[in-house]
Formats: C-alpha cells, structure tokens, sequence
C-alpha cells in the first residue's frame, strides 16, 4: 500500500514539474504575477510529493513493510528504531529519495524566501531547480526505484549493511552531507537564473548566490569533518583521510566552493571576476554531481558504492547536460560579464584572493586529476592502476602551507594599494606569531618540514586574523568608550562577513593544527596480551584487564578491557570491541578513543586468539586529533555569523574603505 | 586578439606558464606514484621491472600457507592468481583481521623486493559490500561463540 502511495506521489510531481517549466516561460512571456505564482507553487507542490514519498518510505521502514524493495534489501527486524530510521539513507535508492527531498526542501525555501522579488531572475532559477528535481525524479522512477513491489514477501531482511550501523555518526554525516552537496543547487540554479534574465549586469545574483553558497558550505564543512571522524572512530586504523576516491569526491566542490566565497568579495567590491564566479559556481554544482557519480555508480568500490546498476549512466548524461547548457549559457553572455574594476597594485588584498583562488583552484585540479586518471587508465590502456597518496601529499602540502600563510597575509593587506609603512607594520607583527609555534612545534620534536611551516604559518595568519579583532575592538573602545566584551559584539555585528570570515579563518587554524600535529606526533604499538600483561606507549603503560563477549539483539560483540596509568596514576580503561553482525563475513572493528585536550589514545582491537586467551591489540597515541573536531565546529560557527543578515552594513562598507 | 593590451598580453603569459608548470608538476607526481594493481601471474612477468616499485598485489591466500605469530608478529603466507597459477610470498607485520584465513581474496600493498618477497605494508581482505545472508559454512557466528566460552563473562 505505501508503496502504491509513493509511486503515485512520484508520478504526480512529474505532471507538476512539466507544469512548472510551462508555467514559467508563459510568466515570462506575458509578465502576469499569477502564472508566477503557478510556477513557484509547483515547486512547493513537488517538495509535497516527496515528502509524502520520504514519509511512506519511513513508515515502510518503521513497519517492517517488507512488500516494499528497499526494506527488504535494509530493514531487519532485529535492528535497533535508530538504525532502521536512518537506514533511509543506507543504500542506493534510499539515497536518492532523500538527496530528492533536500533538494525540494532547499528549492521551495529559496523560492519562497524571495517570491516577491521583481524581474526574471527568480523565474529563471525555478527553471533550473525543476530540471534538476525532474533528473532525480526519473532516477525514482528508473534506475533507483525503491517502491518496488515484492514477491514473494519474506518475513525479515538483513538489516542495513553492517558498517553503517555500528556507529552513531551515521546519522550525522550523511544527512550534512546531502545538506551541502543538493545545497550547491540553489545558488547553481540563481547563477544561471541570473545570466538568464539578464539581469547580470546588476550582481544581483552574486548576493544571492553567495548566502545560499555559505548556507550549503556550512553543511558541507561540517559533513567533511562529520565524515573523517566516522573514518577515524569506525574503520579502526587510527586515520581520517587517505586520499581516497570518497573523500576526495566530497572534498572538490569543498574547495570551489571555497575559492567563490572568497572571489565573490571581489566582484562586489571591485566588480571584478564576473565571469570567473560564474564558472566557480557551475564546477561547484558539476563536482557535486560527478561526486555522486564517482560514489554512487559503484565504479569506485567503497562503502559509499551500494549496488551496481544503470544509475552511472544517468548521471553521466546528466554531467553532459548541465555542462553543455551552463557553457552555452554563459559563453553566450560572456561580453556582458566584463569586469568594471581595475586592477591596482600587487600588495593589496585583491592580489591575495587572486592568489587564494589560484591555489584552491589548482588544489581541485590536481584532486580532481589524481582521482581519476585510474579511470582514465583502466578506460585508455586497461590496466588496473591506483594513485598513491605520496602523489596527494607531494602536490597538495605546498599548497596547503601557502594557502595558510595567505590567510595571515590577506586580512592584514588594504584594498586597491597602501603605503609601504602601513604594509610592512601589518606584516612584519604577525612573524611573532609564527616564531612561537614553531619554536613550540620544534621543541615538541618536530621533524618535518611541512608540519613546521604549517605550524609557523597557522602562528603567523592565527596572530594576524586575531589582530584584526583587536584594532577593531582598540578602535571602538577608543571612539565610543565601550568595554572589550561589548566592542566584540558590536564589531562583530557590524560587519559579520568579515568577522565571521575570521572565525572560520581560526576554526581552519584548529584544524590544520591537529593534522600537522597528529601527522608528525603520532606513534602506535601493536602487541599480543593475555589478561595481566601489559604493553608500554609513549610513557603510558596499558594493562590487559579481561576478555569478554556478549549477545545483543543485531550482533554479538567481543570486547577487552584495558587499564591505562601514567606515572603509577590511573588514567581510566579503555574498551576496544569487535561487532559480529550476522550478515558480514568479517567483523567490523570497533575502536574505542581516549581524548584529552592534548591528543587521543587509540585502541583498536586487531584480533583474538580463537581459544581467547590473549589478544592482539594495536594502541595508537595521536597528538592533537580532537583539535580537528573542534575547528570543524568553529569554522561551521564562523559560517553562521557570517550567513546572518543584517548588520549596518552601510557604515562598515565606508569605514573598510582605503584610509 | 591582436587588440590585447600589453597589461593583457602578460596576463595570457603568465597564466600559460602556469598551466605549463603546473602540469609538469602532476606529471611528474603521477609517474612516481602510479600503483599498479597486478595479481601474482602478471609482477612475476613484470621481471625485473616488478622489483622494489609500490604494487597492490591481488589474489588469493594460497592454502597452507599462512603462518602468524602473535608475538612477534609477523604474518607470512603466500598470494596465488585466482586460478591458481603464479605464486609470491608475502611477509606483513601486524596482525592480520580476525577472519584472515586460506583461501580468501586479499589485497596487498607494497613492494616486492629482490629476495622475491613481497614486503606488505597493507592488507585488506577482499569481501562484498553487498547485503546477503551468509552462505552455509560461513558463519562468522560460531567463530563468535567459541570467544565467548574462552573468554567467560
């Protein structure tokens, strides 16, 4: 029965959606605000038919409706509500039910936030977002039909695919990550809305497309860090980046995504980079859906790869789709994105976003490139190759250093030109910066030439971002006698693009940090105990207490209990487990992580002698890892202050102004 | 184009010997990092061209082969093509995971070195990501419950 009821809805939004893409062009034609208003309602009208389809899903998945395909290929009745919730999202079909729902519910937002705007602008972007729902409502209906009826009914399933329930971020990353990814769809379709409605001239997109850009950016942040910390906590091998086909698919439209941000505040204060933007906004848009190809199509096997099928084509075709129609769209209004500014002089801020986009750009080439010329390999000459990370490393650590050393410089350099006394106050200051943390980096033992420039480089732009909070505080107190905690407020709120731009700048600092440091800190052991023995780490000595086992509902799990002291002083225990599930033929580890401000202690348990009298442990101690959390937390807090409106943005666009 | 202005002229300039740069750069990156992925059969062909170079090395543990020592901790078995022709040895520190046994797909990474021994720095079992109930003879349960008698609760 839910399964007709979704079918029927999905059937339906198809009539809706064509009515839209009529609807609009009449609007346009005739100018009538009621056929306008048609248009937009289709929009709400196909988040609706979703909704109604997600909603029976849900309750097929809560009922253990096994007549419906996709629980029979998720659901379990021994699976834990939780689990069998968010095993919406576990497989490929369900996937794209919910990446369809995103996306109607960012759709009808943008739509309705700005249905009373004059022009054609928004009209336009409709178009582009009823496109893109029709594409994931022919996958619905296609390749990724999760209605599917069932015959025979069997009794029960197997339950979701093992690793996606045996942790709780699985209901964290996913769900961000899809608010990023479909996220990218709106400003995608206000670009070319824009270009569109000839509205270009006026930037009037560039507002727009920059809010909802930091919006899905904010998601996609936190889905990133959400994403490693999954790697880190479930996979047991004490990482949380490789260089892998799945990370560096969520990581390319990051770094475009990246580059607009900074390069929009170009064109809006100098009218510069039109035409760039534009392009930056469209890759963004194709890195996210050749993303979901690369993940999704199962030409990358990965836990992010569910089943084979057709769906690869799809999405092939529909990468050709939008980036013919976006070529052709803005290759044929390119005379009308000429930049108005002029280009000063090299020592001024525009030089140094210039910069920022040229690096972050070529940090998404050289992602791109190494992702997939295997494919490119296999597809040319047949043989089965894979990029090693030295190959990431080596391109992308000179990169990363220079991008953080730009983040101290940025801030601190004017627009248009400055005085030679002023740059070199600026930047000189900050040096102390950098020479503290890497005299702290070295004698912390730091051997490595990256992971020290990263420290004194993260010293010098962390002391120049900070100081920028600071002359701005020293001014208002100055000029209107406030107290600091108020004069942070109010610089804040006067201009929180910029301060909030810095806070992301800090939470960056964090992060960067606790890669270098867990990067050249970390040391590990591995060693075979019986219960009494112990093993000794980096001053930290880890007794094997006892061995256990036990039977719950989904699995069985086999545990050990450790006893950690330091200095004859106990430091707790630590409880790596292994989970059984009964349809995987390998258990899944399940680490157990003690952190502290300073670093983690990582257990994982390798494996146990068949009788169970002693098991081989790996203990990782990694310095710093939780920083990274952290600064994910503050940069996605930085995009917040920044994504408000408001502000007297007035008063602090004179006073940024050259003094 | 003949109109460009000198300004524009350098611009076009540097940015070409950027791109050129740049890709020298990954060119060079690539050649040296390229893995390959070869079974047993096809790094024996290589010859002397298969030695001391990063492989991911893809087959099955031969049967009889593995021998794991927990103190020490070193794992030696031997990887054979699926049809059972070729054969390295391969020497791994680290445990091996706990259903590591004959027989099974693995994929090894590492070099093989002149002694003609694959030096492994990483092993991964191949198994499906795709959901089915396990086969007859393949329950992992069991192994379960023999650790949970050993080691009492």
């Amino acid at each position: 029965m839910t399964g007709l009821l979704a079918h029927d809805a999905l059937l339906v939004s198809f009539v809706v959606i064509f009515f839209g893409l009529i609807a609009v062009p009449v609007a346009v034609r005739t100018g009538r605000r009621d056929w306008m208003m048609l248009a937009y309602s289709a929009v709400y009208t196909n988040f609706l038919l979703v909704t109604v389809a997600v909603g029976s899903m849900l309750y097929a998945l809560v009922t253990h409706d096994f007549s419906v395909s996709y629980v029979a290929q998720v659901g379990s009745r021994a699976t834990p509500l939780f689990y069998t919730v968010i095993s919406l999202w576990g497989a490929l079909e369900g996937s794209i039910l919910f990446w369809a729902w995103v996306l109607g519910i960012y759709a009808a937002a943008s739509v309705w936030v700005n249905r009373r705007r004059e022009g054609n602008l928004i009209p336009y972007a409709v178009v582009v977002l009823l496109l893109i729902s029709l594409f994931f409502a022919i996958l619905l209906v296609g390749p990724a039909d999760p209605f599917k009826a069932v015959f025979p009914v069997l009794p029960d399933g197997p339950g979701p695919n093992p690793l996606l329930q045996n942790h709780i971020l699985m209901a964290v990353h996913p769900p961000l990550l899809y608010l990023g990814y479909v996220g990218y769809s709106v400003p995608f379709a206000f670009a070319i809305g824009g270009v569109l409605s000839r509205d270009i001239e006026r930037d009037d997109w560039i507002r727009l497309a920059r809010r909802w850009t930091l919006i899905a950016w904010a998601f996609h942040s936190a889905a990133i860090i959400a994403g490693m910390w999954w790697s880190y906590e479930v996979l047991g091998w004490g990482g949380y980046w490789a260089w892998d086909p799945v990370e560096n698919a969520s990581f390319m439209p990051w770094l475009v995504a990246t580059a607009f941000l900074h390069s929009v505040i170009v064109q809006e204060r100098r009218g510069m980079l039109r035409l760039w933007n534009l392009n930056l906004i469209v890759g963004t848009f194709v890195l996210t859906i050749l993303g979901t190809f690369l993940t999704r199509s199962g030409i990358i096997s990965s836990v992010h790869a569910f089943t084979t099928g057709t769906i690869g084509y799809y999405f092939l075709a529909f990468i050709a789709v939008v980036l013919f129609g976006s070529l052709m769209v803005v290759a044929g209004n390119s005379d009308r994105l000429r930049t108005t500014g002029r280009y000063d002089a090299v020592a001024s801020r525009e030089t140094v976003f210039l910069l920022n986009n040229l690096f972050l750009t070529a940090f998404m080439f050289t992602v791109l490139i190494g992702t997939l010329f295997p494919l490119a390999a296999e597809a040319a000459r047949g043989v089965k190759v894979s990029v090693g990370v030295p190959f990431f490393n080596r391109m992308t650590l000179p990169m990363i250093v220079s991008l953080l050393f730009l983040m101290g410089v940025g801030p601190a350099l004017p627009w248009k030109s400055s005085t030679r006394a002023e740059i070199k106050d600026k930047l000189l200051v900050p040096a102390i910066g950098a020479f503290v943390l890497l005299v702290v980096a070295l004698a912390a033992g730091m051997r490595s030439v990256y992971g020290s420039l990263a420290f004194a480089f993260v010293g010098y732009a962390a002391m120049a971002n900070l100081r920028e909070y600071w002359i701005g505080m020293r001014a208002r107190r100055a000029a209107h006698g406030e107290g600091w905690g108020t004069a942070l407020v109010r610089l804040i709120n006067g201009n929180r693009r910029r301060y909030g731009g810095y806070v992301a700048h800090l939470g960056i600092f964090l992060v960067a940090l606790g890669i270098a440091g867990s990067q050249s800190f970390r040391t590990e052991r591995e060693a075979t105990l019986k219960p009494g023995e112990t093993m000794i780490l980096d001053g930290r000595t880890i007794k094997l207490k006892e061995l256990w086992g036990r039977q719950e509902p989904q699995r069985a799990v086999i545990g050990a209990t450790f006893d950690i002291t330091i200095n004859g002083k106990s430091r707790g225990t630590a409880e790596p487990r292994m989970n059984f599930y009964p349809t995987s033929q390998t258990p899944i580890p399940t680490p157990d992580v003690k952190s502290s401000i300073l670093g983690d202690l990582y257990f994982n348990l390798q494996s146990i002698r068949e009788d169970g009298s002693a098991a081989t442990i790996k203990v990782i101690h990694e310095p710093l890892v939780p920083w990274i959390w952290f600064g994910g937390l503050v940069v996605v807090c930085g995009a917040l202050i920044a994504m408000f409106p408001g502000g007297r943005v007035r008063e602090t666009l004179t006073a940024d102004l050259p003094r | 184009m003949a109109t460009l202005s000198p300004r524009r002229r350098v611009a076009a300039a540097a940015a070409v010997v950027m791109l050129a740069v740049f890709g020298w750069l990954i060119y060079g990156g690539l050649d040296k990092n390229v893995v390959f992925f070869l079974t047993p059969e096809e790094l024996i062909e290589k010859g002397a061209k298969g030695y001391d170079v990063p492989v991911r090395l893809g087959g099955r543990v031969k049967p009889g082969t593995v021998k794991w020592d927990d103190k020490t901790l070193r794992l030696t078995f031997s990887v054979v093509d699926t049809g059972g022709v070729g054969e390295i040895a391969v020497v791994s520190s680290g445990a091996p995971p706990q259903m590591f046994r004959d027989g099974m797909g693995v994929v090894v990474e590492g070099r093989y070195g002149h002694d003609n021994i694959f030096q492994s720095t990483s092993l991964m079992v191949k198994h499906s990501n795709e959901y089915r109930p396990p086969k007859a003879g393949e329950k992992p349960q069991q192994m379960y419950k023999t650790l949970m008698k050993g080691a009492g609760t």
